[in-house]
C-alpha cells in the first residue's frame, strides 16, 4: 500500500533523466506503466466479499501521526478512478503534446498530483491527509500555470491556488479540532466516537471548517469562480484534474466525514443547499459560455454541485447515487473533455462560434461526444449511465429523511423543483455542445487549422471512456455490489443493497426526467429567444470581480496602512515605541497594583542634594532650549558633573571618578564634533507636534519615576551583596569591592564592555577614515 | 532622597525621550546621553542611598554601601560612552555626506 502511493513519486525522480531522449522516445510512454500498475493492483480488491483493511507506517509517533492507509469501499472506488483516468490521461497526452513541450516538467507534475491523490483517498490519518491535500493544490497550480509564457495561465494558476489553499488551511483547522475533541489522529476511531464529536460545543465550527476545505476544493458556489480559469491548462490536465480526481477530493472529504455528521441537521442544509445552488448556478451559466472547455467547466461544476447535493441527503439510497454518479461522471465528463481537446487540436479553436458541421470531418469523435453528451443531459436511454444516476438523483430527492427546522423543511420541498429546474438547463447545454460543434453549416475558412479525424491513438482513451459509458449503462449492476455498495457502505456506515434498473414503471422521477428533456428541448430551439435573462445580473456583480476585488483591495489597503505607520520617520518609530511601552506598562502595573509607596526606610534629604538635583533639571532643560552649540554642550556636561558630584555623595568613588573623565572626553568629543556641524536651528514644529512630544515625554518620564519608587518600595528579598562585602578579601583577595566585583566575581561583563570600547573605536576609525571619494551619485 | 532621585531620574528621562523626538542629530545624540544619565541614577538609587561607608574594606567597618549596583552603573557608563562617541562620529559623517542633519531629510524615500 505504500508503495503503491509513493510510487508514482519516486519515478517521478528519474523523468528528468528520461526526458532526456524525448526526441526519440516520448516520456510519456515511461510514464503510462506507473498508473497502470496501481490499477491492476487495485483491481484485485474487487469483489463481492470485500472487507475494509490498512495498512500503518510510523511517521511522528510523538505526534500521533502516522502513515495510516486505510482501503474500504470509497477509497477503492477512487483509487480506481483516479488510476485508471490516470492511465488514459497519460496515454493521451502522449499524443496530445508535442514532444518540443517541456515534457519532463509535465510528467513531473503529473506524477505528483498522482500520488498526492492517492495518499489523500487512502490516508487515515487526517494530518497526512492534509498533507497529501495541499500537495494535490501544488501539483494543481503547477499542472495549471504549465503555459507559464501566457499571463492567463498563471492568473488562473494563481487563482485556484488561493483559493484551494484556504480551503485547505480552514480544513487543518476543523482537522485540529476534531484531534482535540477525540484525542485521536486517526478518522476511522473519530467516526467510531461520533457521540462526543456530537455533543461538542465546537461542532458547528468543525462543521464549518471543514466544509469549507471541500466547497473550494470541488468547486462548489461561491468558491467555484477558480475552475473556469483553471482551463487554461494543457486538455489532459483539464480532463484529469478538473474533471474526473481532483474536483473529487472535496467530494471524497465530505463523503469520508459523513457516517460523523449525517444526524446533524445543519449537514444536510449547508452541504444539500450549497450542492443544489452550484447545480443551479453552474448549469445556468454552462449554457452561456462560448468555449468548449468552459461549457464544460460549467458543466464539471454542476455536477459537482448534484454529487454534493445527494451527499447532504444522509439517506441510504442518496449515498449509492452519489458515488454511482461519482463513477459516471468521470467516465462521461473525462471523455468530453479529451474530445474537447482533440477539436482544439485539429481544428485550432474552441470557440463554439466559429466550430459547427464538424461531423463529417470528424465522425469517430463526433460519436464519442454524441454518447458523451447524451450521457450527461441524462437522456433517457438504456446504454447511457448518466440517466441511471440522473434518475437516482430525482428518486432520492423525493424520499429525504424527515426535518425538524423550518428551513430543512423548505429544502425538502424545494430540492426536487430545484433539481428538475438545473437538469433541465444541463439538458440544454449538453446538447448545445453536441450541435452547436459537430451540426449545421461549417466555418472551415474561419478555422486556423483544416479539420480532420485526430490520430487514432488519440482517440483510445476517450474511446475507452465511453465503452464504459455504455457498458455501465447496459449492464449497470457490473460495478454494483462488487464496488458501489460497498463505497456508499463507507459513507452511510450501513449495509447497503441496491438493484440499478433501467425501468421503474410510471413513477415520479420518470415523469421528472421527461419534463426534463421535453423542456430542455424547448429551450434548447428557443436558447436565442431568451439569451436576454442573462443581462438580469449586470457584470459588476459576478464573483470574479468580487475576487478581483478581493485581491486588489488587500493589496491596496495592506500597503496604505503600511505606508501610514512605516513613513521613514524616525522620530514617529520611537513615538510608536514609547507610547507602546506606556501602554503596556502601565495596564500592567494597575491591574497588579504594582504602584505602591513607602515612605519608611529612606534616607535623608540634605540640603546640598536638593540643590545640585534642581542644578541638573535646569541644565537638562536646557539643552532643549539652546541654540548655540558650544552652549549646548557645556551644559550637558553640567548635568554629567552633577551625576558625578551625586555619585561622590552617595559613596560610590570609583563611579563618580569615571564619570568625571567620561563626562570629559565626552564634551571634548562633542566640541569636536559639534564644531564641524551646523548650528542647532530653532525647532520649527508646530505646537501640536511639540505638545504630542512633551506628552510622550512626560509619561515616560512619570512612568519611570513611579516604576524606580515602586521597585524601591517593595523590597522582597534581601541584597546578595553582603556575600560580596565578606568574601572580597579572602577569596577575591582585594579591598575594593566594586574593583573586586568588575574583575573576579563579573569579570565577563567587564570583558565585552572591553569588547564594546573596542568595536566602537574600528567602527570610528572607519568612519573616519573609509570614505567614498568618488562622490555621491 | 531616593523619592527626590527617582524624581530626578525620571525629569532626565522626560527630557531626553524629548530630545530624541527631534528632528536634529546632534538633539537626539544629546537625548541618549541624558537618557544614559536617567538610567544611571535610576540603577544607583534602587540600592540603598547612603547606608555605610563606601565600598572600600577597611578595618572596623561593618557597614557599607551596595557595591552591585555601583559595579553595573560603571561597565554602563563604559558601554554609554563607547556607543555615544559613536552615534556621534556617525551623526557627523552622516550629516558632511548629505548636507543635511535634519532627520526628515534623511528618510529612505524608496518605497514611497
Amino acid at each position: 500500500m505504500l508503495f503503491a502511493v509513493f510510487i508514482p513519486l519516486l519515478i517521478a525522480c528519474f523523468i528528468p533523466y528520461l526526458s532526456k531522449f524525448k526526441d526519440k522516445i516520448h516520456t510519456g510512454i515511461f510514464v503510462l506503466f506507473v498508473p497502470l500498475a496501481i490499477f491492476i493492483y487495485f483491481l484485485q480488491f474487487i469483489g463481492n466479499n470485500f472487507a475494509p483493511f490498512s495498512h500503518n507506517y510510523s511517521w511522528i509517533p510523538s505526534l500521533n501521526i502516522s502513515l495510516d492507509f486505510y482501503l474500504d469501499g470509497l477509497s477503492l472506488l477512487f483509487v480506481l478512478l483516479i488510476s485508471g483516468i490516470g492511465t488514459l490521461v497519460t496515454l493521451y497526452s502522449i499524443f496530445y503534446l508535442h514532444k518540443s513541450e517541456r515534457l519532463g516538467h509535465f510528467y513531473v507534475y503529473l506524477l505528483m498530483f498522482m500520488t498526492a491523490m492517492l495518499g489523500v483517498v487512502l490516508s487515515d490519518n487526517v494530518f497526512v491527509l492534509y498533507s497529501f491535500w495541499e500537495l494535490t493544490s501544488i501539483s494543481s497550480f503547477l499542472l495549471i500555470g504549465y503555459w507559464h509564457y501566457r499571463e492567463r495561465s498563471r492568473y488562473g494558476a494563481l487563482k485556484s491556488m488561493l483559493i484551494t489553499v484556504f480551503g485547505g488551511l480552514s480544513m487543518l483547522g476543523g482537522f485540529v479540532l476534531l484531534t482535540i475533541i477525540t484525542g485521536s489522529t486517526s478518522i476511522q476511531v473519530m467516526i467510531s466516537q461520533t457521540d462526543v464529536i456530537l455533543h461538542s460545543p465546537y461542532l458547528p465550527l468543525i462543521m464549518a471548517l471543514i466544509l469549507l476545505g471541500a466547497f473550494t476544493k470541488s468547486a462548489q458556489f461561491p468558491f467555484h469562480i477558480w475552475l473556469p480559469d483553471a482551463m487554461e491548462a494543457p486538455t489532459p490536465v483539464s480532463a484529469y484534474l478538473h474533471s474526473a480526481t481532483m474536483v473529487k477530493a472535496g467530494i471524497y472529504l465530505v463523503a469520508r466525514f459523513s457516517p460523523i455528521f449525517t444526524t446533524y441537521e445543519w449537514f444536510f442544509i449547508i452541504v444539500s443547499g450549497i450542492g443544489i445552488v452550484t447545480l443551479v448556478w453552474g448549469s445556468y451559466m454552462a449554457v452561456r459560455q462560448t468555449d468548449l472547455k468552459g461549457i464544460l467547466a460549467f458543466s464539471t461544476i454542476s455536477q459537482l454541485g448534484m454529487i454534493m447535493t445527494m451527499l447532504g441527503f444522509g439517506t441510504k439510497a442518496a449515498a449509492f447515487a452519489a458515488v454511482f454518479h461519482i463513477l459516471n461522471h468521470a467516465t462521461f465528463k473525462g471523455s468530453l473533455f479529451m474530445v474537447a481537446g482533440i477539436i482544439d487540436h485539429e481544428t485550432g479553436s474552441r470557440d463554439i462560434r466559429k466550430l459547427g458541421g464538424l461531423m463529417t470531418f470528424m465522425p469517430i469523435s463526433a460519436t464519442l461526444a454524441l454518447f458523451g453528451t447524451f450521457s450527461m443531459a441524462g437522456v433517457p436511454l438504456p446504454f447511457l449511465n448518466g440517466f441511471y444516476s440522473k434518475e437516482m438523483f430525482f428518486e432520492t430527492s423525493l424520499h429525504l429523511n424527515d426535518a425538524t427546522l423550518l428551513i430543512a423543511e423548505i429544502m425538502r420541498t424545494g430540492i426536487p423543483y430545484l433539481a428538475v429546474f438545473g437538469s433541465i438547463f444541463t439538458f440544454v447545454y449538453s446538447m448545445y455542445l453536441f450541435f452547436g460543434t459537430f451540426t449545421g453549416k461549417n466555418h472551415i475558412d474561419e478555422l486556423p487549422k483544416k479539420p480532420h479525424e485526430a490520430p487514432l491513438g488519440m482517440l483510445i482513451s476517450p474511446a475507452l471512456l465511453i465503452i464504459g459509458v455504455i457498458i455501465i449503462g447496459l449492464i449497470p449492476n457490473i460495478v454494483n455490489e462488487s464496488l458501489l455498495a460497498h463505497a456508499a457502505q463507507a459513507i452511510s456506515g450501513e449495509e447497503v443493497h441496491q438493484h440499478i434498473a433501467f425501468w421503474h414503471g410510471f413513477k415520479a422521477p420518470l415523469f421528472m426526467s421527461l419534463i426534463v428533456v421535453i423542456v430542455g428541448s424547448i429551450l434548447y430551439v428557443l436558447r436565442n429567444k431568451w439569451k436576454n435573462t442573462y443581462l438580469l445580473i449586470p457584470g459588476k456583480l459576478s464573483l470574479n470581480k468580487a475576487y478581483n476585488a478581493i485581491l486588489d483591495g488587500s493589496e491596496k489597503y495592506s500597503r496604505k496602512i503600511t505606508n501610514s505607520y512605516m513613513n521613514g520617520s524616525i522620530r514617529r518609530y520611537i513615538a510608536l515605541i514609547i507610547v507602546a511601552i506606556l501602554i503596556v506598562t502601565f495596564t500592567t502595573m494597575f491591574t497588579t497594583n504594582g504602584f505602591t509607596i513607602k515612605m519608611d526606610d529612606l534616607a535623608e534629604v540634605t540640603a546640598a542634594e536638593i540643590l545640585i538635583a534642581i542644578v541638573m533639571v535646569v541644565a537638562a532643560l536646557g539643552t532643549v532650549f539652546a541654540r548655540n552649540n558650544v552652549a549646548a554642550i557645556l551644559i550637558l556636561g553640567v548635568v554629567g558633573y552633577g551625576l558625578a558630584v551625586l555619585f561622590v555623595f552617595y559613596r560610590a568613588p570609583d563611579l563618580a571618578l569615571t564619570q568625571l573623565v567620561v563626562e570629559t572626553i565626552t564634551v571634548a568629543l562633542f566640541l569636536l564634533c559639534f564644531y564641524h556641524l551646523p548650528n542647532l536651528r530653532p525647532r520649527t514644529e508646530s505646537v501640536k507636534t511639540k505638545l504630542v512630544n512633551a506628552t510622550i515625554a512626560i509619561g515616560f518620564g512619570a512612568l519611570m519615576t513611579m516604576v524606580a519608587i515602586s521597585a524601591h518600595s517593595s523590597k522582597w528579598f534581601t541584597t546578595i551583596s553582603d556575600y560580596f562585602v565578606e568574601n572580597s578579601h579572602d577569596l577575591g583577595g582585594g579591598d575594593n569591592i566594586v574593583n573586586v566585583i568588575l574583575v573576579d566575581f563579573r569579570g565577563i561583563d567587564t570583558l565585552f564592555e572591553i569588547v564594546v570600547l573596542g568595536i566602537a573605536a574600528l567602527a570610528i576609525y572607519g568612519m573616519t577614515k573609509l570614505r567614498d571619494d568618488k562622490g555621491v551619485e | 532622597m531616593e523619592i527626590i532621585m527617582s524624581i530626578l531620574a525620571g525629569i532626565l528621562f522626560t527630557i531626553g525621550i524629548y530630545n530624541l523626538l527631534q528632528k536634529q542629530l546632534l538633539r537626539i545624540v544629546i537625548g541618549t546621553a541624558l537618557i544614559s544619565h536617567g538610567a544611571h541614577l535610576f540603577i544607583l538609587t534602587m540600592g540603598k542611598l547612603k547606608r555605610g561607608a563606601p565600598p572600600i574594606l577597611e578595618y572596623g567597618i561593618s557597614e557599607y554601601s551596595d557595591p552591585l549596583p555601583q559595579a553595573l552603573i560603571l561597565t554602563s557608563i563604559v558601554i554609554s560612552f563607547g556607543v555615544t562617541s559613536l552615534l556621534l562620529v556617525l551623526a557627523y559623517r552622516a550629516s558632511k555626506e548629505n548636507n543635511t542633519d535634519n532627520m526628515d531629510q534623511l528618510r529612505g524615500n524608496e518605497n514611497e
